[in-house]
């Protein structure tokens, strides 16, 4: 019988965790299950965790989906409870894809798609290159590693408002850079936060921000695979290359697959970033979901329309993230 | 070793559900009888400027009634949004200021006091105040709920020694003066072969800032930006001319930096006038600038018409700009928010606000003050009184604002960085106007 990823309790992981080699038969081991007895106990522990949970998570998201359903605007503001009920009508008015609505929806999915391919993908080839290249021994390693981490440990807001003033045209440290000691752009000072080129300033500022993370990840997920593979494979011939990929990449693809997702959905969801870089409407060339929600939202107190969008991002989400879990992520113990 | 596990299990369960009860019965016990809350804007160099000109007048208020007075000054990228959250949740502030352009959107939510009865026999009667800023208190017909308190209107301000290097005597006073002026201010100075000296500087990103120019430059060019039946026309020939003109200002009579794209704050084209690096500017009161800049080389000019002393729609330099206050219905001190209301808009304290602020008094019976003398004072006048027209009085008058001034700041941004072709400025303003057909 293969136990699914979310079967397997925490206790199981943290029993095998200390020894990973593969077909140990260390379950029969396990000593004889206790008869259960009822207790207050393991209920009266996780309540607090559970009522929080409700309160912060639960409560707001149904709150969500209800808005998605009414009419709420300024006119019942006040009086939420009794806005009118409407059905699927936000939903056919945000979707529509003949109307402006619709279409900047539409278009605005599709741009935050290939945002989080290439923030993701950028971020994960520079953990990737980080954590490998740490994870030999050599002088200033710990310098280096904490150098590497301060983009994460930055709060979110400081770094962007860094990247804001640097990316000023007119007296930022990018243009005077690029411009003024090196000459390029025809001595042009270019706009970075304006127009086609705000959608690369705002990736490079993310993937500032997120590499820190995957090389986080990776460089722990490194320290799991023994040395002596590599010292096998290395006398058999095998080009440093051919190590990566048939050693490395086999040994961290579970903490892969969790570390790709996770960074997924939050780069999809990414709102910071734009929101300070461009403050309440950004470049329509820069629009990402979030963004357009909050616009829908709160420029123009559609809440509603607002919420109908929110909904669909959380179906499609979630049935992103249930297809992921299934195809990629580990089954439970057998692939450890 | 179990019971007392057990019992540790219960105390924390017992403590989360009295904590989250605590935290819902959490409002009520902050509201004491003698304290109220007052959220103002920020009308001074900074927030703590503005609590510190506020306080000489809170102090009295104080002395005189006996009510202590919170005050929270709130910056104006925030107040729509903590606005927003007080009416949802119906806990707000006693009292508040609010941009008198979104009086009739705020209105609508029901979550203000009528102005009628105790508060409007506080504030002595609508025949006190300035017609003009009475107007904007709510949309016509109904009971406003909310006062003026602060008013402001758009000049244009220029810095005096650009004017005299270039040999220009007299402010500009038709549009095609203006540019004309303008083109002669623009000029290299450090012999680069690229202008670093501007005529005209405007916050190009601002897009509060946007959506007043549209309106005014809409009704110069005799449009509109809603038709007699409430439709947006914000794509109507008028409206799209009068746009044109402000963009080309910077598209191709260039005479704007392509860095005012990037301005969002309007505090930064007044220090592009005070630095010499632009001549003149629309502005509604940079005199607080200029005064902590030690600033003295301006002058103040009405804003271009067409034509010389248009009249009527076709005369308008301004909207009607200023700050509102209300008190929130859900107030538990309604009282003494009254109280503080009318305080606030008594002639006496009208005079000592508005000077510290420089902006105008709404009352008529503080205007006469000596104070309120100067040239630049009585230019902000002439065109509060003669040359202004509110901002349209609609509920969705917050989405205009935001879907035309956003229409404004993504052209300037295209100008700056290539083109814009007069189709590029309909079809932006086409694409405001569907949305804002859409969502009515």
């Amino acid at each position: 019988m293969t136990h699914s990823a979310l079967e397997s309790s925490p206790a199981d992981a943290g029993r095998s965790a200390p020894n990973p080699a593969p077909g140990q038969p260390e379950n029969v081991t396990a000593p004889p299950a206790r008869k259960p007895r009822r207790s207050f106990l393991p209920y009266g522990l996780i309540l607090p965790a559970a009522i929080l949970e409700i309160l912060i998570h639960i409560g707001p998201m149904l709150l969500g989906i209800w808005i998605a359903f009414i009419s709420l605007t300024q006119l019942n503001l006040t009086n939420w409870l009794n806005a009118p009920f409407v059905g699927l009508q936000n939903f056919i008015n945000g979707l529509n894809p003949e109307s402006t609505i619709g279409q900047a929806f539409f278009s605005t999915v599709g741009r935050t798609l290939g945002y989080t391919i290439l923030v993701v993908g950028f971020s994960w080839i520079l953990g990737m290159a980080g954590a490998v290249f740490l994870s030999s021994n050599f002088k200033g390693r710990a310098i280096l590693r904490t150098f590497f981490l301060i983009p994460y440990a930055l709060p979110a807001y400081v770094g962007t408002i860094a990247w804001a003033f640097m990316f000023n045209q007119r007296d930022g440290a990018v243009n005077q850079i690029l411009v003024d000691t090196f000459h390029l752009f025809g001595d042009e000072r270019p706009f970075w936060l304006l127009g086609q080129n705000s959608f690369g300033a705002m990736i490079v500022v993310n993937i500032w921000q997120l590499w820190p993370f995957a090389f986080l990840m990776l460089m722990a997920a490194l320290q799991n695979v023994p040395n002596d593979v590599y010292e096998a494979a290395a006398i058999d011939g095998a080009s440093l290359w051919q190590q990566f990929r048939t050693i490395t990449l086999p040994m961290v693809r579970p903490a892969n697959g969790v570390l790709l997702m996770v960074m997924s959905l939050w780069t999809f969801n990414q709102f910071n970033i734009p929101f300070v870089l461009f403050g309440a409407s950004s470049p329509k060339e820069a629009t990402l979901v979030s963004p357009l929600i909050y616009q829908n939202s709160f420029g123009s107190w559609n809440f509603g329309l607002g919420g109908a969008m929110s909904v669909l991002l959380l179906i499609a989400l979630f049935i992103a993230s249930a297809f992921y879990i299934r195809m990629v992520l580990p089954k439970g113990a057998d692939n450890d | 070793m179990k019971n007392p596990l057990k019992v540790l299990s219960a105390l924390t369960a017992v403590a989360s559900l009295a904590l989250g009860l605590s935290a819902c019965g959490g409002g009520g016990a902050a509201a004491s009888s003698d304290t109220i809350t007052y959220w103002a804007s920020d009308q001074g160099n900074s927030l703590d400027d503005t609590a510190a000109k506020l306080k000489p007048s809170l102090d009295r208020f104080t002395e005189k009634t006996g009510v202590k007075v919170n005050l929270e000054v709130i910056s104006w990228t925030d107040l729509y949004n903590r606005i927003l959250t007080a009416v949802t949740s119906g806990d707000g502030p006693d009292v508040l200021n609010i941009g008198n352009t979104w009086a009739v959107t705020l209105q609508e939510t029901g979550a203000f006091e009528p102005v009628e009865g105790a508060l409007l026999e506080a504030v002595g009667g609508k025949d006190r105040f300035l017609k003009t800023s009475w107007s904007t208190g709510g949309a016509a017909g109904k009971t406003p709920t909310s006062v003026p308190l602060y008013g402001l209107a758009y000049n244009m301000y220029y810095n005096t020694k650009l004017f005299k290097e270039a040999g220009i005597e007299k402010a500009p006073v038709t549009w095609e003066e203006f540019v004309a002026d303008a083109k002669k201010l623009t000029k290299d100075t450090n012999g680069d072969g690229k202008p670093d000296q501007w005529g005209f500087t405007a916050a190009g990103a601002s897009v509060s800032a946007n959506s007043h120019q549209a309106f005014i430059r809409g009704l110069q060019n005799g449009g509109t930006l809603f038709d007699k039946d409430g439709k947006p026309t914000f794509d109507s020939d008028p409206q799209v001319a009068g746009v044109k003109q402000f963009i080309d200002l910077m598209a191709n009579d260039k005479v704007m930096s392509p860095s005012d794209a990037e301005i969002s704050q309007g505090s930064q084209k007044v220090d592009n006038v005070i630095n010499g690096k632009a001549a003149m500017m629309f502005d509604q009161s940079p005199l607080k600038n200029f005064d902590a800049r030690g600033f003295k080389d301006w002058a103040v000019a009405p804003i271009p018409m067409l034509a010389a002393g248009a009249t009527g729609d076709a005369g308008t330099q301004s909207h009607v700009a200023g700050i509102n206050l209300s008190v929130f219905k859900n107030s538990k001190n309604k009282e003494n928010a009254i109280k503080l209301a009318g305080f606030l808009t008594s002639d006496a304290e009208q005079v000592a606000l508005n000077k510290s602020y420089s902006s105008l008094p709404v009352v008529t019976g503080a205007s006469s003050d000596a104070a309120f003398q100067t040239p630049e004072v009585k230019a902000k006048n002439d065109a509060l009184a003669n040359h202004s027209v509110p901002m349209p009085l609609i509920a969705k008058e917050g989405q205009m604002e935001t879907l035309t001034g956003t229409a404004i700041k993504n052209l300037f941004a295209k100008a700056a960085t290539g083109t814009v072709s007069d189709a590029d400025i309909k079809a932006a303003l086409k694409d405001a106007n569907n949305q804002m057909a859409a969502a009515q």
